[in-house]
């Protein structure tokens, strides 16, 4: 049976390690690479590596980070932050990135997910979504590590991605992210239900409870979280120990 | 121990060699025909789309090559589904290793499409799968699957029941990416490195 899958997050800023909270007052957990290689040896299913400076400052490929990432990494990793264009995901996969994370660049120019997805596969091309809820209830799309809003719904977008041949989403409640209080179930669920493609929950995982809410209310296909596992609040063992003993397919 | 990992116009490569490497063994990446038949055993990887694979693997005349192989050769994700006979994958014919055809998953309402994530493997018959317990995880990233059939040497179920990996005589074929199924993987490797 198909697990669901535990990502953890690793932000990173001038090679380092960091995690913001609301994408702000950025704290430093380490060397990407070390911390890497330590949640594939604890059991994580997977690893996101988010250059969260690249799109503000420009910034461009993160081949090298790649290949010392895949040197040492036995399992799926993927690469994004500032990711624009076909040649950029050409260079990450040619230095071992599993998959690509494409976020506004995407939105401003949504064709790019048709030429990646024909040129590379839909199973490389992840399109990350950082969605706000307002107070008119409604999800909207923010761009440029949230700074930027959009009129357009979280939905709307998801849906338009996926028929354009993104392999998955990463879902990122902004209202959520940072605050350990959950995770967006409701968006989620939404999204999860209205695409045929793989949804990944991020934002607010601050208790094994959580995780098995966002697997069971919120129909997501993988959780991810960054903070609790960096500064070892929650032990990625115990936490699958706990969901499989909930009922939810796991990979111990 | 000389390991060549078949060069072409598919995605993953250099994550198979750093597994391969992570083994204690330097394995040479080649389009070189001389190179791929003296190899002790010869990977044929792959992450990408059928038709466009099987054009280059022609236009090299590495196709005639593969399959003439008498050496250990394994064939991962679209590698495994190139060494079949035939992929619906835009329609394309394929090496004919394996006497079996690739098709789509269907859309049943409940599963997405591709299938991407880890899921278990049991129901082995081959020596790849020495020293692994029943029910193994592995990463696999696929849709389009190979049928249960004579070749089958381990099965998976996803939508339906099918074959996780095949093998006939030299010749080894794995759906899912052993390079990136962390222990598991990496014992699958080593018994590919280890046949006798």
């Amino acid at each position: 049976m198909l697990a669901k899958r535990i990502i953890a997050c690793l932000d990173i800023k001038n090679g380092r390690t960091v995690k913001g909270v609301n994408f702000e007052n950025i704290r430093d957990a380490g060397d990407p690479v070390e911390l890497g290689a330590f949640y594939a040896a604890a059991g994580i299913d997977e690893l996101v590596f988010l250059d969260i400076t690249a799109t503000n400052e420009k910034r461009k490929t993160l081949a090298d980070l790649a290949k010392k990432i895949a040197a040492v990494i036995n399992i799926p990793f993927t690469v994004g932050g500032g990711v624009a264009s076909i040649e950029d995901v050409r260079i990450l996969l040619q230095n071992g990135a599993d998959k690509i994370a494409v976020n506004s660049a995407a939105f401003k120019n949504p064709t790019i997910i048709a030429d990646m997805a024909r040129e590379f596969g839909s199973q490389c091309i992840v399109v990350a979504i950082d969605t706000k809820q307002e107070s008119d209830g409604q999800w909207y799309v923010y761009l440029n590590g949230g700074t930027v809003p959009t009129r357009t719904t979280c939905l709307a977008w998801a849906q338009e991605a996926a028929s354009l041949g993104a392999g998955e989403i990463l879902l990122t409640s902004m209202n959520h992210d940072g605050t350990k209080a959950g995770f967006a179930l409701d968006i989620t669920a939404a999204v999860s239900k209205g695409v045929s493609i793989p949804v990944i929950a991020s934002g607010g995982g601050g208790t094994m409870e959580h995780f098995e809410a966002v697997f069971k209310a919120g129909s997501a296909d993988a959780a991810l979280a960054a903070s609790i596992f960096h500064f070892k609040e929650m032990e990625v063992h115990a936490l699958k120990s706990f969901l499989l003993d909930k009922g939810l397919p796991i990979r111990l | 121990m000389n390991v060549a990992i078949v060069k072409y116009n598919a995605g993953n490569i250099l994550s198979v060699t750093y597994a391969i490497e992570r083994l204690g063994v330097s394995p040479v990446v080649t389009d070189n025909i001389e190179e791929l038949q003296k190899a002790d055993r010869v990977i044929f990887p792959g992450v990408g789309e059928a038709s466009t694979a099987m054009a280059y693997l022609k236009e090299r005349n590495l196709d005639t090559v593969i399959k003439k192989l008498e050496q250990p050769v394994l064939g991962i994700c679209l590698g495994m589904q190139l060494l079949c006979s035939y992929s619906e994958e835009n329609d394309t014919t394929c090496l004919s290793v394996f006497d079996e055809r690739v098709v789509s998953f269907l859309p049943n309402g409940a599963d997405k499409i591709p299938q991407v994530g880890w899921n278990t493997i049991s129901d082995y018959s081959s020596n790849l799968f020495n020293d692994l317990p029943e029910n193994a995880y592995c990463y696999f990233v696929h849709g389009y699957y190979a049928a249960l059939g004579p070749d089958t040497a381990a099965t998976t179920n996803y939508i339906l029941p099918y074959s996780a990996a095949l093998h006939k005589n030299n010749f080894y074929g794995v759906q899912f990416h052993p390079e990136k199924s962390a222990a598991v993987g990496e014992k699958i490797l080593q018994n590919f490195l280890d046949i006798v």
